[in-house]
């Protein structure tokens, strides 16, 4: 984008800023709506699992219902209660839904449709991921309220569990992909199975890792059934529990925001990114983006779907899950993978 | 230019948000500054192109060690009035430790003004490998030549880790522990039992 800005006759620097201040909007804006469409896909499918029709009343078939929400918690009061601090306060929702986009700079649309093609892609995601318990922990200590506070504590222990075992699938993967770059990654996903199939997950290796790696990105962006730090029954709302209009809105956003960027490196990482799923010349009729959209949508239907039908672990089981089982076995996995590849002299 | 600004805007922040770190009066506002010392750090880190060094400054940095710190802040009960109480008893040993530090800065600024010293030529080994991104680099050193290095580091780590284990394990026999196996293998059959009594007498499980 910076050579057509630079044939418009403006100097290189110009032209770079104008052309990432446009990737950035090219992102952030279809992200934001994206965000607004998944809250309704996401009431619909739990809806229609329990039988009841969802929201229908606003445009056609409900569609407009987040648009509805949204412009409803804009006219509305933000109250900061009078203990809270004010500052962090205020800050905190701001930091959730910053995170939840500052982390698409790297996510590659299309071959060469990338904001940032940095050489670790994957690491900063890895990091900008590990700021979003920030938000939640800062949000349950300024609220100076008991049940933010429990919530908080919940979400840092829960965040931290998870992000040790994604981090091992992630070096399983990178092993295989010999990069941390994500282009490369999705790239060295072209014809992976019998030179047919795009995507990691048909190796028997790495299958079990994309399994796990689905089930921590629900712990990591605390969905159901690990939506501890917001469980109704026992914490009121969790962090949110103080918030109120635009401040309650932005965690609302950054929390899908979160959740459509895991799908995206579910797709990215396992099923081919912008690859079309099998190699056929007439699937590369379709453009990349729409393949990536088509896998993050199915990645997205498959959260609805255990929201809609698993019920919530409790607090011990979670813990168990993620330092006893998936630690151990992620692991392992690390061991099977680097010496399979070791084996077939895939580093040669 | 942009590096210029750049480099002045973290190192101005990271300078900034030091100071705050101690000189704030709530510790979680002292561990939030810090955080924002090491997220510009980073920040300096890719101003030399060393960006994994940067990246796992922020991972392991700000993704886990200052959770942790927070996590332990948060949950402190402070009385700020006790908290200032000991300043005059703490003085003198606070005023100790301030000479100190000023004395070596002090050297530092002095030796820093007096030249650099002369390390020696590296070795081939030690120059970065051409056409390689600092993280293959990084890879390349860490495992073959700081090989050793780098083990004895994991042992240390290891040792530290079984350590701490070691010393907060306690038995206690008041504790009902889980046993997911049976928790999951348990059928409705045999935790419900169907009785139809009749009116007036109870039933005794």
């Amino acid at each position: 984008m910076t050579a057509f800005f630079q044939g418009l006759g403006l100097p290189f620097a110009a032209a770079w800023t104008i052309s990432t201040i446009c990737g950035i909007l090219l992102i952030a804006l279809p992200v934001m709506l994206a965000v607004a469409m998944v809250i309704y896909v996401d009431r619909k499918v739990w809806a229609s699992m329990a039988l009841r029709r969802g929201p229908n009343v606003v445009g056609p078939f409900g569609i407009l219902q987040s648009f509805a929400d949204g412009l409803k918690v804009f006219l509305q009061e933000t109250i900061i209660p009078s203990a809270a601090n004010k500052g962090l306060f205020l800050i905190a929702p701001i930091i959730t839904f910053t995170v939840a986009l500052l982390a698409w700079a790297v996510i590659p649309f299309n071959s060469g449709a990338i904001l940032a093609d940095i050489n670790v892609g994957l690491l900063y995601i890895l990091a900008i991921s590990s700021l979003g318990v920030y938000g939640i922990v800062i949000a349950g200590w300024s609220s100076n309220s008991k049940y933010p506070f429990f919530s908080a504590m919940r979400a840092s222990a829960q965040m931290i569990s998870y992000e040790v075992s994604i981090g091992f699938i992630l070096v399983c993967v990178v092993l295989w992909a010999n990069s941390f770059n994500l282009n490369d990654i999705v790239k060295a996903q072209h014809g992976f199975g019998f030179g047919f199939i795009n995507g990691f997950w048909c190796s028997p290796l790495l299958f079990p890792m994309w399994v796990m790696f689905l089930i921590s990105s629900m712990a990591e962006t605390q969905r159901a059934p690990f939506d501890l730090t917001e469980a109704e029954s026992e914490l009121v709302a969790g962090y949110q529990t103080e918030y109120s209009s635009m401040a309650f809105a932005l965690f609302w956003l950054g929390e899908y925001g979160n959740v459509l960027l895991m799908c995206a490196l579910n797709a990215t990482l396992f099923w081919g990114g912008y690859l079309p799923p099998v190699e056929l010349a007439i699937l590369y009729l379709i453009p990349g983006w729409i393949w990536l959209i088509l896998k993050i949508a199915f990645g997205f239907f498959v959260f609805s779907w255990v929201k809609a039908t698993v019920p919530r672990y409790r607090y011990d089981q979670l813990m168990r899950l993620g330092w006893k089982i998936f630690l151990p076995v992620s692991l392992l996995f690390v061991f099977l993978v680097s010496g399979y590849l070791m084996a077939t002299g895939h580093f040669a | 230019m942009i590096q210029a600004i750049a480099f002045y805007l973290f190192a101005t922040l990271t300078i900034f948000s030091g100071a705050v770190t101690i000189l704030a009066r709530n510790p979680v506002h002292s561990v939030l500054w810090l955080i924002l010392a090491f997220f510009n750090a980073a920040g300096l880190m890719i101003l030399i192109g060393a960006e994994f060094i940067a990246m796992l400054l922020v991972i392991v940095y700000v993704g886990a060690v200052a959770v942790l710190f927070l996590f332990v802040v948060m949950m402190l009960d402070i009385d700020f009035a006790q908290l200032r109480a000991g300043f005059i008893k703490n003085f003198p040993l606070g005023f100790a430790l301030a000479f100190v530090f000023l004395a070596e800065l002090v050297m530092g600024v002095g030796a820093y003004k007096a030249g650099g010293l002369v390390l020696g030529t590296p070795d081939a080994a030690t120059a970065p490998v051409a056409g390689l991104s600092n993280t293959a680099a990084i890879g390349a050193l860490l495992y073959s030549r700081y090989l050793f290095l780098f083990e004895t580091a994991g042992i240390i780590l290891l040792v530290a880790m079984i350590g701490a284990i070691v010393l907060t394990h306690r038995q206690r026999g008041d504790v009902r522990g889980q046993k997911p196996s049976s928790q999951i293998s348990r059928r409705p059959e045999e935790a419900t039992i169907n009785l139809q009594p009749e009116v007036g007498k109870g039933v005794t499980l």
